[in-house]
C-alpha cells in the first residue's frame, strides 16, 4: 500500500518535473534572449545618459521581480515603506521616500549622524565625500548596515498573513456555532483543508502520527498559494509576489529541514548513518551521500518554488515587452494572447506548486518518522 | 536578479511564520480539524448505527417471513387433516349405509319371504275351501247320479294325486 502511493506521486512527480522543465526552458530562452541588453546596461550607466534611453526589457523585469523599498502603485505613485537599519550607532528608521526614487547612490539621507545613500535596491554608507566607491566590475566597495526594511516583498507578506488570519479563524469559530455541514467561507475552505490532511499528510505521514503536522502543512500550503496567486494580480496592494523571492522559499525549506530533521527517529537514522543492507565498505560512500541528501532535498525545495514562479513572471512580463522592443502596437494580440495563457498556466502553477511543496515537505517528514521500511 | 539585503525578507519571514504558524494553530487549524473530526466521528457513528438498524430490520424481516411460513405449513397440515377426516367419514357413511341397507333388503327379502309363505299357506286353505265348496257343490251335483259321482270322486282324487 505504502509501495503503491510512493509510486504514484514520483509518477506525478515527474509529471510535474517534465512540465517544469518546459517553464525553465521558456524562462532560459529569455534569460539568453534578453541577456545581450543585460550587458549594455552597465554600458549605458558608464557611458552616462544621451538623450533618449533604449527599452531595456530586462531592467524592467528584474525591476519587477526584484524586491523594493517601495510598493509601485502606477505611474509614478508609489507607496513608500519604513526603512529600518541597524547600524553601527543602534536603529535608525525613515520612510523610503526620503531617497526620492534615487536608485544611484545620488541622494544622500542623513540620520543620526550618519548618511545613507541608496544603489540598485541596497543602502549603503555613504563614503566621506558623500558618494560611493565602486570596484572594477563596479560592485560598490562601501559598508552597509543590516537592512530589516518592511520592503515590498514583507509588506506582501504582513498581507499575506493578514489576510489568512482573516480567512481562517472566522472559519474556525465557524464551527462552533455550526455543528453540521460546513456552510458559506468554511464550506470553500474546508475540501482544501481536507485534501491536505487526506491526500498530502495522512498518505505520506500515515494516519496516526501525521496530526503533528497538519498546522505546518497547512500554514505552508495555504501561505505560498496566496503568495502565489497575490503576484498575479495586477494592482496595488498585490502585485508582490513572496515566492518569487528566493530567501522566503529558502525559510520555508529550512523549516521543512529543521522539521524533518527532529522528527527524524531511529530508523530514519539508521538509514542515513547504517544504510541497512548496504556492505560495510560502501557505507565510506554512502554515509556522505546520504547526508548530503538531508541537505539536497530542502534545497530543491526552495529552488523549485522561486524557479517556477519567477521563471512563470519573467516569461509574461517578456511577452509585454515585446511590444516595447520592435515598438509596435501591432505586436499586441501575440503578447496579449500568449501572455493570457500563461497567465492563466501559472494559476494553475500556484496552485501546482504550494501542492507540490507540500506534499514534498510531508514526504520528507513521512520518511523521517516511518516506523518500518 | 540580485539578491539585496536578504536579512529583510529573511528576519520578516521567519518572525512572521512563526507567529502566523502559532496563531493558525491555536485558533484555526486545532478548531476546524478537531471539528472536522468530531463531524466525521459523528458521521460514521450515524453510518454504522443506520447500518446496525438495518441489519435489524432485516433480522425481523427474516423472522416474519419464518413465523408466515410456519403458519402456512401449520394451516396446510390442517386443511389436510380435515380433507382426510371429510373423507373417513363420507367413507364411513357410505358402508355403514350399504351395510344398513343390506341388513334393510336382507329383512324385506325374509318379510317378502315370510309373507309369499304365508301368503302361500293362505291360498293353499283357500284353495283348498274353495275346492271343498266347489266339490261340495259339485258333489251335490253329481250325486244325482251315482255313476258319475264315483267317476268323479277318483278322477279327483287322481288329480289331487298327481298335484301334490
Amino acid at each position: 500500500m505504502r509501495q503503491n502511493f510512493e509510486t504514484r506521486y514520483f509518477l506525478e512527480i515527474k509529471d510535474m518535473s517534465i512540465a517544469r522543465k518546459t517553464v525553465k526552458t521558456l524562462a532560459f530562452l529569455t534569460l539568453l534572449f534578453v541577456s545581450p541588453v543585460f550587458s549594455q546596461e552597465h554600458h549605458n550607466d558608464q557611458s552616462g545618459d544621451s538623450g533618449e534611453e533604449a527599452f531595456d526589457p530586462t531592467e524592467v523585469i528584474m525591476h519587477h521581480i526584484s524586491d523594493s523599498h517601495e510598493f509601485h502603485i502606477f505611474g509614478d505613485v508609489s507607496l513608500p515603506l519604513p526603512v529600518i537599519l541597524w547600524t553601527n550607532n543602534g536603529l535608525v528608521t525613515f520612510m523610503s521616500s526620503e531617497f526620492h526614487h534615487d536608485e544611484t547612490g545620488e541622494v544622500i539621507v542623513e540620520k543620526n549622524g550618519m548618511k545613507f545613500v541608496r544603489y540598485h535596491d541596497e543602502i549603503y554608507y555613504a563614503g566621506a565625500d558623500g558618494k560611493l566607491s565602486f570596484d572594477g566590475e563596479h560592485h560598490p566597495l562601501n559598508d552597509r548596515p543590516l537592512n530589516f526594511s518592511i520592503t515590498k516583498n514583507v509588506f506582501t507578506l504582513f498581507l499575506s498573513a493578514a489576510l489568512m488570519l482573516l480567512i481562517f479563524i472566522p472559519v474556525a469559530q465557524s464551527y462552533k456555532k455550526n455543528q453540521g455541514a460546513p456552510k458559506g467561507l468554511a464550506g470553500f475552505m474546508e475540501p482544501l483543508i481536507l485534501f491536505v490532511r487526506n491526500d498530502i499528510a495522512i498518505p505520506n505521514i500515515g494516519k496516526k502520527k501525521h496530526e503533528k503536522y497538519m498546522p505546518y502543512l497547512l500554514t505552508v500550503f495555504f501561505l505560498i498559494w496566496l503568495g502565489n496567486l497575490f503576484g498575479l494580480i495586477p494592482f496595488f496592494p498585490f502585485t508582490g509576489t513572496l515566492t518569487n523571492d528566493i530567501v522566503f522559499t529558502g525559510v520555508l525549506a529550512v523549516f521543512t529541514f529543521l522539521i524533518t530533521t527532529f522528527s527524524g527517529n531511529k530508523h530514519y537514522w539508521g538509514h542515513i548513518f547504517a544504510t541497512p543492507g548496504v556492505p560495510k565498505p560502501l557505507l565510506l560512500i554512502m554515509i556522505p551521500v546520504e547526508v548530503l541528501g538531508m541537505f539536497t532535498k530542502p534545497f530543491a525545495l526552495m529552488v523549485r518554488l522561486f524557479a517556477n514562479i519567477t521563471a512563470g513572471h519573467i516569461v509574461i512580463l517578456s511577452l509585454f515587452s515585446l511590444i516595447f522592443i520592435f515598438k509596435t502596437a501591432a505586436v499586441s494580440p501575440v503578447s496579449i494572447a500568449f501572455a493570457l495563457f500563461m497567465f492563466v498556466l501559472e494559476l494553475l502553477v500556484a496552485a501546482l506548486q504550494a501542492y507540490v511543496f507540500t506534499l514534498l515537505s510531508a514526504l520528507f517528514i513521512g520518511q523521517a518518522v516511518d516506523d518500518h521500511h | 536578479m540580485n539578491i539585496t539585503h536578504p536579512e529583510s525578507l529573511l528576519f520578516w519571514t521567519v518572525l512572521v511564520f512563526i507567529i502566523l504558524l502559532f496563531l493558525l494553530r491555536k485558533f484555526a487549524w486545532k478548531p476546524i480539524l478537531s471539528a472536522v473530526k468530531t463531524r466525521e466521528n459523528s458521521i460514521n457513528d450515524a453510518l454504522a448505527a443506520a447500518e446496525e438498524a438495518r441489519k435489524e430490520m432485516q433480522n425481523l424481516k427474516a423472522d416474519n417471513e419464518r413465523i408466515i411460513k410456519e403458519a402456512r405449513a401449520e394451516r396446510d397440515t390442517l386443511l389436510k387433516e380435515a380433507r382426510e377426516m371429510k373423507e373417513k367419514i363420507i367413507a364411513d357413511a357410505k358402508e355403514e349405509a350399504q351395510q344398513q341397507g343390506s341388513k334393510i333388503i336382507a329383512q324385506a327379502k325374509a318379510a317378502i319371504e315370510g309373507e309369499k309363505k304365508a301368503a302361500l299357506a293362505e291360498l293353499k286353505s283357500q284353495v283348498a275351501g274353495l275346492s271343498v265348496e266347489i266339490a261340495e257343490k259339485v258333489v251335490k251335483q253329481e250325486f244325482s247320479d251315482k255313476d258319475k259321482q264315483l267317476e268323479l270322486v277318483e278322477n279327483m282324487i287322481g288329480e289331487v294325486g298327481t298335484l301334490n
